[in-house]
């Protein structure tokens, strides 16, 4: 299944957001957002979902999701988003709740979600006993539960430290080999961006725009530190990102 | 300034700021109140007619217990309190959802509640006597309206609290919205519902002695007010003891289900 994004548009009373933003994302594909941080990536990945109307504009969806699909466009959020009221497997278990489905498949679809976290001997536990690492992974596995057409993933790693971070790198590239999910990846983070890319959109400061558009054509399993090719991705986007960066860094938050 | 090379230690500026319990401390406060209370009434500091001895208290309590006139108060009060209670925290706890959840409610109702909050709800007893007569219906209808505003003030704003992520998170899956109502709204603001039920408690408790004042024969209430009008001052203390425990029993279920209900946090 494609997600197609149409000329969208989106303003918050006076202040513009988004302008025009035009993209195909393809199955299978990791598409890469990176902006500088108040650019409307978030928004746009709101909208990209059906979270939000966008002001103008239109985001429609091409081809049917595949067999076994529980709910196509699936959100892994930079905070988590977990309910610190249910344990890592009662929140797996959420958005398999008000389907119909036997209990039994209920928790055996929990526990493989788990396991493919590698979190399935934390089951029980309470996320605030979790590491930011394992929330993030326990959020992956909600994700996952469902098996989606298309994940929307916001700076997933954005709340972690840099090591976790390299870590749930690792465990997103060899979920993707397992399952080749398709996915848009919101990140201000040039390194994540150049590891997980197929495609980097890049965005320019508020109101977003796509800026340009760069192909990163190394597989993702031979992508390592150091490689020649993603050290001329990164310079690229760099080079296309320093000045917005260094101008967004210099205006004031609240000036919405 | 000392010389160069000397050492000396860092001067140690934390600590404090940080109560401990220490458990010798509680049961000698009460006895130490005790033995005043002995102490003034044996040495007659206090006229017996003022206060009576410790003693004379247990013994009372100890009379209407044999004779069943203590369980009969306190099964009134009870059933008035409960009944009462859960009338009102129903309300409030539907009103104040609605008022969180709905733009039409929360225009509506909410100025309606605020303005009802600050009513000394004891006032109404007459009107609920005029309405429902003298017997338990009207102790309901005080107590109920009592706990009724402050529970729904409290469901408000422990539904406005509620995490909006978690919410989009939900809807994000496709969960319906009373699902998302029962399993995201009503947990996150579990807390702040537990917390207006120990307010509203005792607010209940204020309510239920006051109306029993008013016109009951049974209940704590009415037994401190008849003990007053015969001077029975030990009759009178062994009532206000009940309505001490009857707090301290209430606070301590609330307690329970908050350990029970929050044990996530
Ligand atoms: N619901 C909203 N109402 C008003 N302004 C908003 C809203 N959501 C986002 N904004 C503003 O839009 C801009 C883009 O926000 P966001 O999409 O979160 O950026 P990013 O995720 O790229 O950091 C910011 O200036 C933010 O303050
Ligand atoms: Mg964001």
């Amino acid at each position: 299944m494609d997600l197609v994004v149409e000329g969208v548009c989106q303003r918050y009373g006076a202040l513009d957001v988004l302008r025009d933003v035009d993209l195909r994302i393809a199955s299978g594909e990791i598409v890469v957002v990176l902006g500088p941080s108040g650019c409307g990536k978030s928004t746009l990945l709101r909208i990209l979902g059906g979270l939000e109307r966008p002001a103008s504009g239109r985001v429609l969806l091409a081809g049917a999701p595949p067999p076994g699909c529980l709910n196509p466009l699936t959100y892994v959020f930079q905070d988590f988003a977990l309910a610190p009221w249910r344990s890592a497997a009662g929140n797996v278990a959420l958005p398999l709740e008000h389907l119909p489905m036997s209990a039994a498949e209920r928790a055996e679809r929990v526990g493989e979600a788990l396991m493919r976290v590698n979190l399935a001997e934390f089951a029980d536990a309470w996320p605030r006993q979790l590491s930011g690492g394992m929330k993030q992974r326990a959020a992956i596995a909600r994700a996952l539960v469902v098996s989606p057409a298309i994940l929307l993933m916001d700076e997933p790693l954005s709340a972690l430290d840099a090591q976790t971070r390299e870590l749930l790198l690792d465990d997103l590239l060899r979920l993707w080999r397992e399952t080749r999910f398709t996915a848009v990846y919101v990140t201000h983070n040039l390194a994540e961006a150049v590891r997980l890319g197929h495609r980097v959109v890049v965005l320019s400061r508020r109101p977003g725009q796509v800026r340009d558009i760069v192909v990163i054509d190394t597989p993702l399993d031979e992508r390592r530190d150091g490689h020649p090719a993603l050290i001329e991705a990164s310079a690229r986007l760099w080079s296309l990102i320093r000045d917005e960066a260094a101008i967004a860094d210099r205006e004031l938050v609240d000036d919405a | 300034m000392t010389p160069d090379g000397a050492l000396r230690p860092v001067p140690f500026r934390g600590g404090g700021f940080a109560p401990r319990r220490l458990r010798f401390a509680a049961p000698l406060a009460f006895l130490a109140v005790l033995a005043l209370w002995q102490a003034a009434t044996s040495l007659g500091w206090i006229g017996p007619l003022a206060l009576p001895r410790p003693g004379e208290v247990v013994a009372a309590l100890v009379d209407m217990a044999a004779s069943g006139e203590l369980w009969r108060h306190l099964a009134a009060s009870l059933q008035r309190f409960a009944v009462g209670w859960a009338l009102g925290a129903a309300l409030g706890v539907a009103v104040g959802f609605a008022i969180g959840l709905s733009s039409l409610a929360r225009s509506a109702a909410l100025p309606l509640v605020s303005a009802l909050f600050p009513i000394p709800k004891i006032a109404l007893l007459p009107l609920f006597i005029i309405w429902f007569g003298i017997g338990e219906a009207s102790k309901y209808a005080t107590i109920a309206f009592g706990v009724f505003a402050p529970m729904a003030i409290a469901a408000f704003g422990g539904v406005d609290g509620v995490d909006r992520g978690l919410i989009r998170m939900a809807q994000s899956f496709g969960v319906p919205a009373r699902d998302i109502v029962a399993k995201i709204v009503l947990p996150g603001a579990a807390p702040a519902l537990l917390s207006g039920a120990r307010i509203s408690a005792s607010i209940g408790i204020i309510l239920l002695t006051a109306a029993e004042m008013i016109g009951a024969q049974h209940g704590v209430g009415a037994l401190v007010l008849a003990a007053g009008n015969l001077m029975q001052t030990d009759r009178l203390i062994a009532g206000v003891l009940l309505l001490s425990a009857l707090g301290l029993a209430i606070a301590a279920l609330i307690g329970l289900a908050e350990r029970r209900l929050l044990r996530w946090r």
